[in-house]
């Protein structure tokens, strides 16, 4: 069957081992996470986790509703057909070889990254977007020899008001 | 008030109403044993292994409808509690399991008997707890209890480390507990149950299927009401039995790879499916594809995830069983028409055809016992009205064919997770429960070597149960499996070589009867049941006796292997 992809927003008690509860969900019933991202929120005691998960549609209601179900899970918001700004943070290091550089300078300026490091032989170039802006420079870059990507994976919030 | 961590928790366990609890201690649990020997009030069980611990509280749990608990040390005596827990886990059965942890300052450290027991046990409680400071300790006692039965109920588990159940604190009550993110919905959408009130009058074939979610939200007297007002027969889960009377017309027998034929074909052929408190486990369904294909499904259940997980279901009901069935009664009365029996007796005769044609049955001749015939005695004998806790395999299986459950909580088996070693410390637990009760322990040669250690526990605590051993000679549920489809290689089956159960129970303390012939299955059920104290009743059984019907794994529940 069809694998979607899906993203999850999900808030939860700051709590030692509520990382392993959901990891241990996922692994114990089968279901694989794509990306996560954890950080604090404004609320005390409350943390957020972004999750990317690909599976088939009727898993991911069952996915929802085991979330849900663990204790230490306060609300489990599914961004995928919503409103959302989403984020990636990746840091690329490429060779840069002086017939390159142009080249690169010129991408990074288009796609309004930043270099963030310099040396001899490489740029380290910081980018900050979609998914989509994701695949694109790094497909643009990859001819001229990628040497390491760093990325956090996503982190969503929905458009609507409210904090959810 | 002055108190030490180990004084709380005998404090809070008392304040939640629960009189017994079964442990065993160790040096991690000393201060909690040394508070509980100076207090008055809760009664402790002292068990021969920590897993008998933990199944005792469960049929505590079960028998008594409360929430049972275990008490046990670090390390291995943490561990050896993780079988009982899971198993409670599959059940839905609320538990409080406390084990003890090494000092707060040593955790992390490899210290002596130290292990991770909130991380071996995560997936298999309802919720787990570290207590890391005193503060916290009574009101996360009073969360546990609370999580364990409200809900889906299940068992939780709190680790308790050494220096905290020895510091002392100014007492004070706990708060109401409220929790952000557990607020289980137990109010049924009225929308949908009028949907079913409309699906029930217009029903030619339908059938109740009830589960341990009817037995665990009482609702008991709810499936019997509706299945009378409409006369929709009634089947059950293994762990439904005793939510419908195994007495009344309308019983259809268990449902599922043992299940009578009457119930599989049931199943086959309703075109409207009312299931309570199941999750339609894949012993119940068979092959999903094949399952009740000509019906609309109903589904009352309180958690969730039960529904749409292995089965479409047209209409999901999220809530509790009782007030969801309370709700569908009303409703029905409400109604002008108080028809819903539509041309019923088309669907019951066509039942009563199947139930007449093939029957559960066995052949007892005057040689050699036939298991059935000891299960069916037994229940003559004590007048169906015994508690009955089972291990697992075919005993178990002929348990729930031949002895008719005509109440609620008076079948207690390890369900979902088939832990043989379960029915022995099951009966001294819901003894415990019901001092007044007779409890019986339908037990297997292979399962209740597994536990038998606990024979020492009903000895000391006077726990009187009586045990009631099939003995085959073999793991027999396996040996049955190698016969049907393994070409009868019966690889590491045989059970011949065994104890002598006869001595074994003289051994402990208890009485021991052996028979061996038919003629003396009565006589040897009635002198073992009067018989003060507790009682090892060994019946040696016709060794190859396979337990029909049964449908193959994956198979079409209608397609049986007969006799
Ligand atoms: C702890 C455990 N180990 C293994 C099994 C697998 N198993 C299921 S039934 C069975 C045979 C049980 O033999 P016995 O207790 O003699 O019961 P019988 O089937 O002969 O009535 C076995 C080994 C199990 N269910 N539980
Ligand atoms: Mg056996």
């Amino acid at each position: 069957m069809k694998t979607n992809s899906y993203l999850l927003s999900i808030l939860v008690d700051d709590e030692p081992g509520v990382l392993s509860r959901i990891a241990g969900l996922f692994s114990g019933r089968g279901f694989n996470i794509d990306s996560l991202s954890v950080a604090s929120t404004v609320e005390p005691d409350v943390s957020r986790i972004t999750m990317v998960t690909k599976c088939e549609p009727h898993i991911i209601e069952q996915i929802k509703k085991q979330l849900h179900k663990l204790i230490n899970v306060i609300t489990v918001n599914d961004l995928t057909d919503k409103k959302y700004v989403q984020r990636e943070l990746a840091l690329i290091k490429i060779n840069a070889r002086p017939e390159k550089k142009a080249d690169i300078l010129r991408i990074v300026d288009i796609f309004r990254c930043k270099i963030v490091d310099v040396g001899l032989s490489h740029y380290t170039i910081e980018v900050s977007g979609d998914s989509e802006k994701h695949d694109a420079i790094i497909s643009l870059l990859n001819p001229m020899g990628i040497i390491e990507i760093a990325s956090t994976g996503s982190i969503a919030l929905a458009r609507e008001n409210g904090k959810k | 008030m002055k108190l030490t961590g180990g004084q709380i928790l005998i404090k809070m366990i008392k304040a939640e109403g629960v009189d017994t609890i079964f442990g065993y201690p160790g040096g991690a649990v000393i201060d909690i044993y040394d508070a509980l020997v100076k207090q008055n009030g809760l009664n402790h069980i002292l068990v021969r292994h920590e897993q008998g611990a933990v199944h005792a509280a469960d049929a505590y749990a079960r028998a008594n409808k409360s929430v049972g608990v275990a008490l046990v040390t670090s390390g291995p005596g943490a561990t050896n509690t993780v079988t009982g827990i899971a198993s409670a886990h599959s059940d839905s059965i609320p538990l409080v399991v406390f084990t003890g942890q090494v000092p707060t300052a040593l955790i992390g450290n490899d210290a002596f008997q130290e292990v991770d027991i909130v991380g071996i046990t995560r997936p298999c409680t309802k919720h787990n707890y570290l207590i890391k400071n005193v503060d916290k300790l009574a009101s996360t006692i009073k969360e546990a209890f609370h999580l364990a039965r409200s809900g889906r109920p299940g068992p939780v588990l709190i680790d308790l480390p050494k220096d905290i159940m020895q510091a002392q604190i100014d007492f004070t009550e706990p708060k109401e507990i409220s929790l952000k993110s557990y607020k289980p919905n137990y109010k049924p959408n009225k929308k949908q149950l009028n949907k079913v009130v409309d699906l029930i009058r217009r029903a030619k074939s339908p059938v109740i299927f009830a589960g341990g979610g009817v037995i665990l939200s009482r609702a008991s007297d709810q499936i019997t009401r509706l299945a009378k007002m409409a006369d929709i027969p009634v089947t059950a889960s293994l762990m439904g039995l005793g939510a419908f009377p195994g007495s009344h017309p309308l019983w259809l027998g268990m449902l599922g790879m043992h299940g009578t034929y009457r119930a599989n074909m049931s199943i086959g052929h309703c075109d409207l499916m009312i299931a309570a408190g199941v999750r339609f486990d894949d012993r119940v369904t068979g092959n999903i594809e094949k399952f009740a294909p000509e019906a609309k499904i109903v589904q009352i259940d309180i958690d969730p995830t039960s529904i749409h997980k292995n089965i479409e279901v047209q209409c999901p009901i999220v809530g509790d069983c009782k007030a969801a069935l309370e709700g569908i009664i009303q409703l029905m009365e409400d109604k002008d028409t108080n028809d819903y029996k539509n041309d019923r007796k088309v669907w019951l005769d066509r039942i009563e055809e199947w139930k007449s044609t093939t029957p559960l049955r066995y052949e007892q001749d005057n040689v050699v016992i036939k298991p059935q015939f000891v299960i069916e005695k037994l229940y003559e004998l004590t007048k169906g009205e015994a508690i009955i806790t089972t291990e697992v395999g075919q005993n178990q299986m002929w348990a729930a064919q031949y002895y008719h459950f005509d109440k609620p909580n008076h079948f207690i088996t390890s369900g979902g997770l088939g832990v043989m070693g379960f029915g022995l410390p099951a009966a001294i637990g819901a003894k415990a429960a019901c001092p007044d009760k007779l409890v019986v322990d339908i037990a297997g040669d292979g399962s209740i070597q597994m536990n038998i250690q606990e024979l020492m526990t009903a000895i000391e605590s006077k726990i009187d149960v009586k045990i009631v051993i099939l003995n085959n000679q073999y793991l027999g549920m396996v040996r049955q499996w190698q016969e049907l489809f393994y070409d009868k290689v019966y690889s590491s089956t045989n059970m011949e070589n065994a104890p002598d159960f006869v001595k074994l129970a003289e051994a402990y303390g208890a009485k021991g009867l052996r028979c061996t012939r038919p003629d003396e299955v009565e006589s040897t059920l009635s002198e073992g049941l009067e018989t003060e104290g507790t009682v090892v009743m060994e019946f040696a059984v016709d060794r190859e006796e396979s337990v029909y019907p049964m449908v193959p794994a994956g198979g079409a529940i209608t397609e049986m292997l007969l006799v």
